[in-house]
Parts: structure tokens; C-alpha cells; sequence
């Protein structure tokens, strides 16, 4: 059994698929069609709900897609969907929430397809701010909600105007102190239906015993990937083991000897940390995804997908990153270089699971450099993601780690470009000349995102950047006040 | 035709020029406006969902469906033979095949029909159907369907003077060529219909539809009904920018279909990457164009052709073709030129109606081309602009209607004022100087876009306008209600005939039996058409009691008057409400129907000339981009719109539109990119490769005003349409991106930029701009040293 709360009422799940997404339960299964379908792929945000989750006894609330989570993550959560927002069920405008009242005050929504998700995403920042944060951390916050209709601009108008209205604040005590009281304890909550199961260990010792169990289940996470393959290519698992409750897999610890990250910790509880030791990869994971993605995927997910274009990989593999991997066998610990072996495929035993990743301690001597390539700067997978990080003595490269993504059917250093590095001195014309070498590392496709011709030589050009932001500093222009230029899609961004 | 003339002293306290708020908002914010999938499915209902080839071009084998068929929950599976009317649901022209049973035109085609007891199992039975195809090389190169001449229908010509003797006599002569990409809508809503035995053997269609009477004609063609026997209803669709304009149809008529088998109430929704796939696009166009001018960049004469990816079947491209043509002048007078359109045949799915209906792709020849002659010449892009606009004696358009308002002058001068053109411009010029690889650009385009359908019978509407004892208002018209307001708009135009408040007005669902034979919400009409047909039954009942209250009180018609929701009759003063109930004690209608037809227009389609459009709207939109010219990433920092609504009938709502379509535009041309695989199959079939702007796309600064001009014509309280025109307002970023990669050159050549200009095609200009510059220098150098 499963238990959590919708809304204001308990619900207790015992035979639902285990692949069966929020969104489904609600619209089907329970009649919820506030919450709307727009892709079920997780990339328009039209079925934003919030999650609430009690962290020491405080209950947090955040935006996820409801297409995207499996209901059986819900275990012990409190979901709120946009029916519980307003103080009516058919509410009048003076009935309504404050997110709502400036939404329709400033005009935001038109068709109103979108608009439930764009109230859950408002209403996750309201929640967590008590006055406007300011534009960029409004675009950030519905940076994973799609609009079609309005330009956005209303929108935008709309968070900012939200916060003029008195405070209004919601009362739940009850119902979660309820749902507390019934947790069951002492079992492993899951879900069966028909021949189908769904478990969510607590522990890492029932976890590791249920994949030894069941070395053909599908691990999963946040489920920000997986669930594509049950939306998209309608696949229905037979058995499925859920991380994302192991609470040995979650937090991150840092001390002398660098930093450990819980395999299912969701991105957002360990960006602003791992960021504080590599401000240099801020951008590349405020761009990972969108904040629902963000609230929900995990490093463990990323990785144990072996997705080619996943952002984490390069980076943790420029950073020498390792990877834990558990099992009733015990732990062991790889590079995570080497965890990669081709397309699809890892050093992944089938009794093993991934348990957490280790960042080194920072060198003194290091510089970083990640850059990402795509369409569009928000929710966007990598045409190319590139990560530079060298050690130097001032005046020559010492080791140079090039890990790129989208470059080949795995996250891979370019070795020979790193090789025309080191030594070298930490000069443009190094850079130029070791550009000339990722046409020898790889050899990469052409494909929806982009032709092969182009992803060289943007690396080439990425390359020659990275030396002109990290060494160069005087030959670009300057226009905001960081001490970098910054590409000319992010100037927009860093200077609201 | 009674036209509806406003007092301008009055319009402060009226309803009509006021931001009302949308008439769904707060249903919308709270998610309780229910669109098609959320109305609770009745017991036994059933879903119905199609089976899709896997190839793009041959012939079917044979089908085997005994493995679908055996899913426990399958009701049936449907084929071609199974329909007993028509296959064909082809809008105007024949050719848009139902479910085919032999020939395969386009990856994803519909073969078959499953039926199921939920979703879930139609979709995944759909993908047991085991079918074996004779496959065939697709045809997908524009180029070969031109030299082939294969038209989904034939090509056209409009002319003006002699292109053939004029342009060679030009002392310049360029030409040039550009491939644009198509659009998806992107509705956030996806393509959804509801279909519903009734008792008497027809069928009651709930549809997310924009054309709910072409849903009600195709639907009893398909079922082979009379079509009264069919009722389409549509309260409102979850965005259609001309996506559900024809393409909601095959599903509406498959649901039909399997309601028909099976005597349930059966739902028929695509799953997003289905709908990707199998419903039609924004054409990708290919335009080729030779224009003549003299020094100053004046032109003289122009020959343009436009080549439309019509994709297997002629759905409406006959007609958007045609659009591209009326408008590859945009607002520049060319005397004399040669416009051709075709309409080239593409074995994928068939392009369709996209806000602008080609008109934009048609507007990007003639801003392509205002530009290439100012980078030629060394100007100011804007001066020859400016210097080719449609003026008094130089007011022909290719299609020979006479233009007869010339307020683009006005409006580009404002705008060079209040954003600061030129300044920005030398500014702008000294950044890129000192910038090594952040290019900034700037561009002012203008937009003139013709308002009414092309096709003249549908330029009609009807409205039907109740009012209760109570003295609350029913207002029901043809039009639909997709977001843009219409319903808002017809609420505020209603409430101003009568004098009341517009929240005492219910504008409700879109029915057939409601107002028959209505045309599509498209073309930006809808308020144009559904607005006056809904004040003219208004009027039709005001004057019934005007005349009323005369009688009864014995007064003259002078003495009676509403305003601020009362009669003024002599000296006394009732409520509305008292009046209507004294009305109907009275035994006076309080019903009317209400009907409009566009005056004026009139277009010979095989001379190519008439008098097409009621009116243009105008806008003009200022953009500023910075490139980084080693990836090509780039970003619109600052747009200034300044666009012509007429008198507007809701300011918030046209601002709503103009920001939204802009941004749209802007989508189309720079992240929005379509792309098809070598076998026919579409690349790029959901949002994770398919990307639209997203927040933080829209401009930093996006400043938008509204320009005070009433429309001349008479159109409703002398607003003007406004959905299409500002999404062409777009095109200023494309020019704008192309005025940074010319800043490389110094501004003496600028690359081709096709679009969409995705980071790398902005690369790839790029390094064609540095090649050029760097070709440039050596060349100069030579001379110097040779001088």
C-alpha cells in the first residue's frame, strides 16, 4: 500500500500499474481534469501540481509534472493540484488565490489550457517567497511551462503582482498530521496490480535485497526519463523499484575529501551546494531541464540512464567524479568514466544499483569552464554540452579533462585535444590548435538538433571561448557587471 | 447593412474600448473551464484511436489485426470499408483520405480504426496491427516537384505593368533566394473529439474545433447523413491558431464513425506525439525573386516566385498559396511585377492553415528583398524601407486593389522616434566595433496585412441574440472561441447595443443548431463577422422596443434612449430588466437572429485582380538581437510594436494578441524548426526537439502600443482584426539578425539567413559574412598595393 495525501483528503493506493503517472490517476481514476494533459513528456508543464514533502517536521512544497511522477512516489507526500488552490470549488474572483487574482488581473491567460500549470508553478514560488524574487527567478521558476498563446508578458507582470495582495496562506496542519499518524511503518509500501509490482524501499539493505530478488526490475528515481517510455512507447513494466525514498541515497555530505551526492537526490536539494564549490556550473544546471524537472530527476537517474546527451555526465566526468555502486555484495566504487561502455550501456551489474557519486575536493590550480548548446536557453536537451577543466601553474596546462555530451553515443573526454593541452602553455593559440583536434576525438551524427559539421565546430568555437572567459578576460566586450562575457543568450538573462 | 456608429463622447462610459477582463479567466486560473477531454466520459463510453503506416509512400499489402484485435478491451477495428459514406474529408478539394486501404501518401497515414474501452488499450492495439506495405521512394525535394510540376493544384500568376520588358531596363538588378521553414501550432490543447449516437440516427459531436459547421458537413458525409441530423457543439478549444481549422475534422469523423459501430458515446484524442505527426503544418516555403531598382533603392520592377510544401493533398493550400502571393508585396509598391505561387506536392502530411495563412512566408520575400537592396546599395535598410512604401499614386498592389490608407509613414515615424532608431543605431554600430564576438542588430519592418477570406462567400455570419424575462442576455454566433477573446469581444459589443453592463451577457458554446452554415474563426475575422452579426440582432430587438416603449408610452422615437443599463423614455427611467419584462407582458419578441456580410470585396481568381480585402491592418515592430558569432546563439533584447487595431473593442485583449502572435512569429523564424527524416517521417514530433519560446524568450524590454486610428471602413465600432497581422511583426527579429551578421562585413553584404535561423544557421551565415569580409580586405589590400 501507498499512502499519501490529495489535497485535503488521504488516499491509500493498493492495486494501481505501477507505471501509472499522476497525471492519469488524477484525470482518470479520480475525476481531477483541472490538471491538464499537454505533451505527457514532461516539456510543456500544463500538469504542474505541487509536491509536499516533510523535512524534519517542515513541509516543503514544490513544482513537478504530474505526467512524469509515478504515482507510487507519492508515498508519504502531500499532492496539491489546482482544485485545492481557490477557496471554492467553482470560485468566484474574491474566491480566488492570490497567484490567480493577478493572472486574471493582468490578463495571462488566454486559451487557459496552460494556465492550471502556470497557477501550480506561481504558486510553488509563492509558497517558498514571501515578496517578488525578481525576473530571472521568475523565468526560472516557469521556465518548464509553455505558452502558446500570450508571449508570456502577462505572465511575467502576473508573478510580480501576485505578492501585492495580502498574504493568503493555507491550512493543511490537520490533514498532514493525519497523514503522519497513518504512515505504516516497517514495510516496504508498494503496489500490485494484476502481475505487476511497484516497491519503494526505505532502506538500502531492502533495496539492494529486492534487485538481487529481481535483477530484471527497472530501477527508478524521479522517473523524469523513464516515464517517457511508458507515455510514449506505452511499455508497462512488470516490476518496478523505486529509489526515490532510500534514504541513504538521498542529502549530500561534504567534508576535506570533496563531496558525496545521493544517487536519488532530486537536483534541486544539491545545486546551490555543489555550486558553491563550482560557481562555473551554475548555468549548466539552472539550463538542466526546468524547475518540475529539476524538483524530481536525480543524478542516479541521469547517469543510470546513460542518456548521451545528459548535461551531469560530462561535468561530473571533467570533475573525475566517481560512481558508488551497491548491492548485498557490498559497495564499489569506479570512475565514473569507465561506468560508461557504449550507447545504452554501463559497468551496471544486474544486482547493483547505483548509490551515490563522489566530487573530489576542488584543486586549488583549477579552471573551469561548461558550456551548453541548444535551441532554445530553457528546458532544452544539449546539442552540445562541453565541460573544460585544467589544472595549470600559471603559465602551462598541467592536466586537461575535455568531457563533452551530444559528441558520441556516450559522455566521452576527447582525449587528443586534451593531450594538445597539457604542457602547453595557457595561451589562445594552444586553445586553436587543440580546437583543430575534436574532429579526431569524434565523430559525431547529424541529427534533429543538428548536423555534424555544425556540432564540430561549435566544440571548436566553445573551446576557443572557454580560453577567452577563463585566461583571456580582456578581448571580449564587457557589458554587465560580471566579470565575464557571457554568450549573447545569456546576457538577456543574467541581466534582468 | 446597418452599421453601428460610435459617439466618441459616450465610448468612456461604454462597454465597447474597455480591457475587460477574458470572459473564462477565472474559470481558467482555477482549472474548472472545461475543455473537451475534461467532460466526464458517459458509463460505457468507449475510445477510439487510429492505426498508423510506418512508411510515407507506396501501396499496402496486406493488414493483419488479429493480434489487436485479441486485446482483452478491444471493441472493434474499423477499416476503410467500414465507412458508409464518404473517404474523403477534403475540405474544398478532394483528396484528404479518411482511412486509406491501399495507397500510402505520407508517414503516419490513418490505415485503421481501433475502438476500445479505454485509452490506453486503443493505443497500444493500434500498435499490434501488423501491415505490410510495397514501399516507394518518397518524393520530399521542393525542387524536383517544380521541375516536375507536381501541384497539389495548379499554379497562378498575378501581374502588374510588365515585368518581362521593365526589370531588365533597371540600372540594378538582384535576385535571390530563401528557404523558410514550417510551424507547428503547438495548441496546448491536442486534437479532441467527443461523437455521440442520437436517438433519431445523427450524431452529437463535441469537437475542439475552429469550423464546427465543416465538422457538422463532413461528419454526415462520412456517416451519410442528411445535416440536420448532425450537431457539432465547441464552447471552447485549448488554442487552434489555425490548426483546428480543417485538421480537427479526420478525428471528429473517426469518432463519428466508431459511435456509429458501436452505438456508444466514443472519444477520439492524439496523443501529442501523434498529433506532431499526423496533422498538417504552416507550410515550409522556397522563394525565389529578381527585383530591378535605381541608386536610391527605389523599386522598379519585381518578379517573385512562391513555392508552398503542400505536402500529399490540397487541404487549403489553393487558397494559402494564394495568400503568400497577395501579400510578397507586403507595404512596398512594386510597379511592375509578376507574383507566381505554387502548389507543389511533397509525400508528407498536408500543410495547412497557420495564423497568416502564407501570408507570412509570402511577406518574407518582400522583406528579404527591401533588405538585400539596402545591404547592395550600402543604406540603411529602413530608408529603402521607408522609400517603397505604398503611397498616393503609387497605391496598386500586385493583385490590383487600390490602397487607400496610408498610415505605415506615421506609424514607422513614431516609432524611429519614441524607440530612438537611429541612435540605437550608432550606438549599436560603435558596440559591434569593440565587441570581438557579442553582434548586436537592429531592424524596423512593417506590416500590411489584408483583412477578409480570400474565398468570398465565407465574408458572412450569424449571431442569435436572447433575452430572458429576467433581462439576462444569450448571445450564441458563429464564431469560436479559442483564447483570442471573441467571446469577450461579442459580450462587450452586445452590452453596448443595449446599454448594459457586459457580465449580463452569457456568450455560450458554438452550435450548429444554434447558427447554421458559419464559416471557419479564422482569417482574423471573427470579430469582424460575429461581432456585426450579433450588433445587428441586437439592433433588430432594440428597435423592436424603441418602437415598443413609443407605442406604450405614447412617445416619440427621439425621447427614447438607453444608457448605463436603463430606458430612458420622456422623463421617467426603468431598468433594463423592467423593460424586458414589460416587453415580453406585452407580447414583443425578444429573440433575434442576426446576419453579416462583408461588403466590397471581390477577387477574379483566374485574372488575379479585384478588390480582395475590406481593409489592411498595419503594425510595425522595432527589434533589437545580439549574436555570438561562435556558436550563433542570440537573443531578442528589446522589441517596440506599434500596431493599428483600429478603435479597439478591448484594448488588453488586442495588446494580448499582438505580444502573443509577435512572439509566435518570433518562434517561426528563429527556434521552431521542423525537420523531416530521409524516409518521410518527422524528426522532429514532440516538444523536447521541437521547442517554442518559452519564458525567458520574451524580450527583456517589450514595449507595445496601440495606434489611434479608427478603421475607415465600417467595420464593427471601427475596430480592425488583429489576430494574424502582428504575427508578421515577427519578421523583425529575422532582420534584425541578419542586420548583425552584416555588421561583420561593415554592412556591405549580408548573408542568406533561411529560417528558422537556428544557432547554426546563424553560424553558418556567420562564417559566410567572415569568409567575405576576410576575401574583402585581401582584395582591398591588393588594390592598395597595385594603386
Amino acid at each position: 500500500m501507498i499512502q499519501f495525501l490529495l489535497n485535503q483528503d488521504l488516499i491509500e493506493l493498493e492495486a494501481v500499474a505501477p507505471s501509472l503517472s499522476i497525471l492519469d490517476w488524477l484525470r482518470t481514476n479520480k475525476g481531477k481534469t483541472g490538471t491538464k494533459e499537454g505533451c505527457a513528456s514532461g516539456d510543456c508543464g500544463a500538469c504542474t501540481v505541487l509536491i509536499g514533502e516533510n523535512k524534519q517536521g517542515n513541509w516543503q512544497y514544490k513544482s513537478i509534472n504530474a505526467c512524469l511522477m509515478l504515482v507510487g512516489n507519492l508515498h508519504g507526500k502531500h499532492l496539491v493540484t489546482i482544485e485545492a488552490v481557490s477557496q471554492n470549488a467553482f470560485p468566484e474572483f474574491d474566491d480566488l488565490h492570490p497567484v490567480q487574482k493577478a493572472m486574471v488581473e493582468c490578463h495571462g491567460s488566454q486559451c487557459g489550457f496552460c494556465t492550471p500549470g502556470i497557477i501550480m508553478s506561481m504558486l510553488a514560488l509563492y509558497l517558498n517567497h514571501t515578496s517578488y524574487p525578481g525576473k530571472s527567478t521568475a523565468i526560472h521558476a516557469l521556465g518548464g511551462n509553455l505558452c502558446r498563446c500570450t508571449g508570456y508578458n502577462p505572465i511575467l507582470k502576473a508573478v510580480e503582482k501576485c505578492f501585492d495582495y495580502p498574504r493568503a496562506n493555507f491550512n493543511w496542519q490537520a490533514e498532514l498530521t493525519l497523514l503522519t499518524t497513518k504512515l505504516a511503518e516497517n514495510a516496504i509500501p508498494n503496489l500490485t496490480n494484476q502481475n505487476c509490482h511497484f516497491y519503494l524501499p526505505q532502506n538500502l539493505a531492502d533495496l539492494v535485497k529486492l534487485k538481487a530478488q529481481m535483477p530484471t526490475a527497472q530501477l527508478v528515481a524521479g522517473a523524469t526519463d523513464l516515464s517517457l517510455a511508458f507515455t510514449q512507447q506505452l511499455k508497462t513494466p512488470q516490476q518496478l523499484i523505486s529509489v526515490s525514498q532510500c534514504q541513504p541515497l538521498i542529502g549530500y555530505q561534504q567534508n576535506q575529501d570533496g563531496m558525496f551526492i545521493g544517487a536519488a537526490t532530486p537536483y534541486a536539494e544539491f545545486i546551490k551546494q555543489f555550486c558553491q564549490i563550482y560557481p562555473e556550473s551554475t548555468e549548466l544546471f539552472n539550463r538542466l531541464g526546468s524547475t518540475q524537472i529539476r524538483n524530481s530527476g536525480t543524478l542516479g537517474g541521469s547517469i543510470g540512464n546513460a542518456s548521451p546527451i545528459g548535461d551531469p555526465a560530462p561535468l561530473l566526468i571533467a570533475l573525475n567524479a566517481k560512481i558508488e555502486l551497491a548491492s548485498e555484495r557490498g559497495k564499489r566504487v569506479i570512475a565514473l568514466e569507465d561506468y560508461f561502455i557504449a550507447y545504452k550501456t554501463t559497468q551496471l551489474k544486474p544486482d547493483e544499483v547505483i548509490s551515490g557519486f563522489y566530487l573530489p575536493p576542488r584543486p586549488l590550480n583549477l579552471t573551469l569552464a561548461c558550456h551548453k548548446i541548444s535551441k532554445r536557453i530553457e528546458d532544452d536537451i544539449s546539442t552540445v554540452c562541453l565541460v573544460m577543466a585544467l589544472t595549470t601553474d600559471n603559465q602551462h596546462i598541467i592536466t586537461a579533462n575535455i568531457a563533452f555530451g551530444g559528441m558520441t553515443a556516450i559522455p566521452a573526454r576527447a582525449k587528443q585535444t586534451e593531450a594538445a593541452l597539457i604542457k602547453q602553455p595557457t595561451e589562445l593559440a594552444t586553445f586553436k590548435a587543440a580546437a583543430k583536434q575534436i574532429s579526431q576525438d569524434f565523430s559525431p551524427l547529424s541529427d534533429v538538433r543538428a548536423s555534424a559539421e555544425y556540432r564540430v565546430k561549435v566544440s571548436e568555437n566553445l573551446l576557443i571561448r572557454s580560453w577567452h572567459q577563463t585566461f583571456g578576460q580582456i578581448e571580449i566586450q564587457k557589458n554587465h557587471s560580471d566579470n565575464i562575457q557571457l554568450p549573447a543568450t545569456r546576457v538577456q538573462h543574467a541581466a534582468l | 447593412m446597418r452599421h453601428f456608429e460610435i459617439n466618441q463622447s459616450e465610448l468612456k462610459t461604454s462597454q465597447v474600448g474597455q480591457s475587460k477582463k477574458h470572459e473564462s479567466a477565472v474559470k481558467q486560473v482555477s482549472g474548472t473551464a472545461h475543455y473537451i477531454d475534461d467532460k466526464p466520459h458517459p458509463n460505457g463510453g468507449l475510445h477510439a484511436y487510429p492505426v498508423l503506416a510506418t512508411i510515407s509512400c507506396g501501396h499496402i499489402l496486406s493488414i493483419d489485426s488479429s493480434q489487436a484485435q485479441a486485446v482483452n478491451g478491444v471493441v472493434t477495428i474499423l477499416s476503410a470499408a467500414d465507412i458508409p459514406g464518404s473517404n474523403d474529408v477534403g475540405p474544398v478539394f478532394k483528396g484528404d483520405i479518411l482511412l486509406t486501404d491501399d495507397k500510402i501518401e505520407y508517414h503516419s497515414q490513418p490505415v485503421l480504426l481501433v475502438v476500445a474501452q479505454t485509452y490506453e488499450i486503443a493505443r497500444q492495439a493500434a500498435r499490434l496491427v501488423k501491415i505490410e506495405y510495397k514501399n516507394e521512394t518518397p518524393q520530399l525535394d521542393i525542387q524536383v516537384a517544380i521541375k516536375n510540376e507536381q501541384w497539389v493544384r495548379p499554379p497562378h500568376e498575378m501581374k502588374l505593368g510588365s515585368v518581362e520588358t521593365e526589370l531588365p531596363k533597371s540600372k540594378h538588378q538582384i535576385s535571390g533566394q530563401m528557404h523558410i521553414g514550417g510551424q507547428e501550432h503547438f495548441y496546448l490543447e491536442g486534437q479532441v473529439s467527443v461523437a455521440t449516437p442520437t436517438e433519431d440516427g445523427g450524431m452529437f459531436v463535441q469537437c475542439s474545433t475552429q469550423n464546427p459547421s465543416e465538422i457538422q458537413h463532413l461528419v454526415a458525409k462520412v456517416i451519410n447523413r442528411p445535416f440536420n441530423f448532425i450537431t457539432v457543439e465547441m464552447r471552447r478549444m485549448g488554442g487552434g491558431f489555425g490548426g483546428k481549422e480543417t485538421q480537427a475534422a479526420p478525428w471528429a469523423c473517426l469518432a463519428a464513425l466508431a459511435a456509429l459501430h458501436t452505438g456508444k458515446s466514443v472519444k477520439l484524442r492524439l496523443a501529442r506525439a501523434d498529433d506532431f505527426k499526423i496533422t498538417g503544418k504552416r507550410h515550409p516555403f522556397f522563394n525565389t525573386y529578381e527585383v530591378g531598382f535605381d541608386d536610391n533603392g527605389l523599386i522598379e520592377a519585381a518578379n517573385i516566385e512562391l513555392s508552398g510544401y503542400c505536402g500529399y493533398s490540397p487541404d487549403l493550400s489553393d487558397a494559402i498559396v494564394e495568400r503568400a502571393q497577395f501579400h510578397a508585396d507586403n507595404a512596398y509598391f512594386y510597379p511592375h511585377n509578376k507574383i507566381r505561387g505554387n502548389r507543389c506536392y511533397v509525400n508528407t502530411v498536408s500543410h495547412t492553415a497557420y495564423r497568416g495563412f502564407g501570408g507570412p512566408q509570402g511577406m518574407m520575400a518582400a522583406e528579404q528583398i527591401v533588405d538585400d537592396i539596402a545591404y547592395y546599395l550600402g543604406k540603411d535598410p529602413l530608408e529603402i524601407r521607408k522609400l517603397n512604401l505604398y503611397r498616393p499614386g503609387r497605391d496598386i498592389t500586385p493583385y490590383h486593389q487600390q490602397v487607400e490608407q496610408f498610415i505605415l509613414q506615421d506609424m514607422i515615424a513614431q516609432v524611429e522616434q519614441s524607440a530612438n532608431y537611429w541612435q540605437r543605431k550608432t550606438e549599436i554600430k560603435s558596440f559591434n566595433q569593440n565587441s570581438a564576438f557579442i553582434k548586436k542588430g537592429l531592424a524596423l519592418t512593417p506590416v500590411k496585412f489584408g483583412i477578409s477570406f480570400t474565398v468570398q462567400h465565407l465574408n458572412q455570419a450569424g449571431a442569435l441574440v436572447l433575452i430572458y424575462t429576467d433581462g439576462s442576455i444569450h448571445v450564441n454566433h458563429g464564431g469560436t472561441e479559442m483564447g483570442q477573446g471573441l467571446n469577450t469581444k461579442i459580450a462587450q459589443i452586445v452590452a453596448e447595443a443595449f446599454s448594459v453592463n457586459s457580465e449580463h451577457i452569457l456568450v455560450n458554446a458554438t452550435r450548429t443548431d444554434k447558427v447554421p452554415n458559419t464559416s471557419p474563426t479564422a482569417a482574423s475575422s471573427g470579430t469582424d463577422l460575429n461581432g456585426m452579426a450579433a450588433l445587428n440582432a441586437a439592433n433588430t430587438i432594440k428597435q423592436r422596443l424603441v418602437e415598443f416603449v413609443a407605442r406604450h408610452f405614447n412617445l416619440e422615437l427621439e425621447q427614447i434612449h438607453f444608457s448605463n443599463n436603463q430606458l430612458h423614455y420622456g422623463n421617467n427611467r426603468m431598468s433594463f430588466a423592467e423593460l424586458i419584462n414589460l416587453a415580453y407582458i406585452n407580447r414583443i419578441s425578444l429573440s433575434s437572429t442576426g446576419f453579416y456580410s462583408t461588403p466590397k470585396i471581390h477577387f477574379d481568381k483566374e485574372k488575379g485582380t479585384g478588390h480582395p480585402f475590406f481593409y489592411y491592418a498595419h503594425g510595425v515592430a522595432l527589434a533589437e538581437v545580439q549574436i555570438d558569432t561562435l556558436t550563433g546563439e542570440n537573443t531578442t533584447t528589446r522589441v517596440d510594436i506599434l500596431h493599428d487595431v483600429g478603435n479597439s473593442i478591448n484594448p488588453a485583449i488586442d495588446i494580448g494578441q499582438i505580444e502573443g502572435a509577435f512572439i509566435q512569429g518570433m518562434g517561426w523564424l528563429t527556434t521552431e524548426d521542423l525537420r523531416w527524416n530521409q524516409d518521410g517521417s518527422l524528426a522532429s514530433f514532440g516538444p523536447a526537439t521541437y521547442k517554442i519560446p518559452a519564458i525567458g524568450d520574451t524580450p527583456a524590454e517589450f514595449n507595445v502600443e496601440l495606434y489611434d486610428s479608427a478603421n475607415p471602413q465600417t467595420s464593427v465600432f471601427r475596430s480592425k482584426a488583429v489576430g494574424e497581422p502582428p504575427f508578421m511583426l515577427g519578421i523583425s527579429v529575422w532582420s534584425a539578425l541578419r542586420n548583425a551578421i552584416a555588421s561583420i562585413t561593415d554592412y556591405q553584404y549580408a548573408p542568406d539567413l533561411d529560417t528558422p535561423a537556428t544557432p547554426e544557421v546563424i553560424l553558418a551565415a556567420v562564417e559566410k559574412a567572415q569568409n567575405w569580409q576576410a576575401q574583402h580586405s585581401q582584395n582591398t589590400a591588393q588594390e592598395l598595393q597595385n594603386a
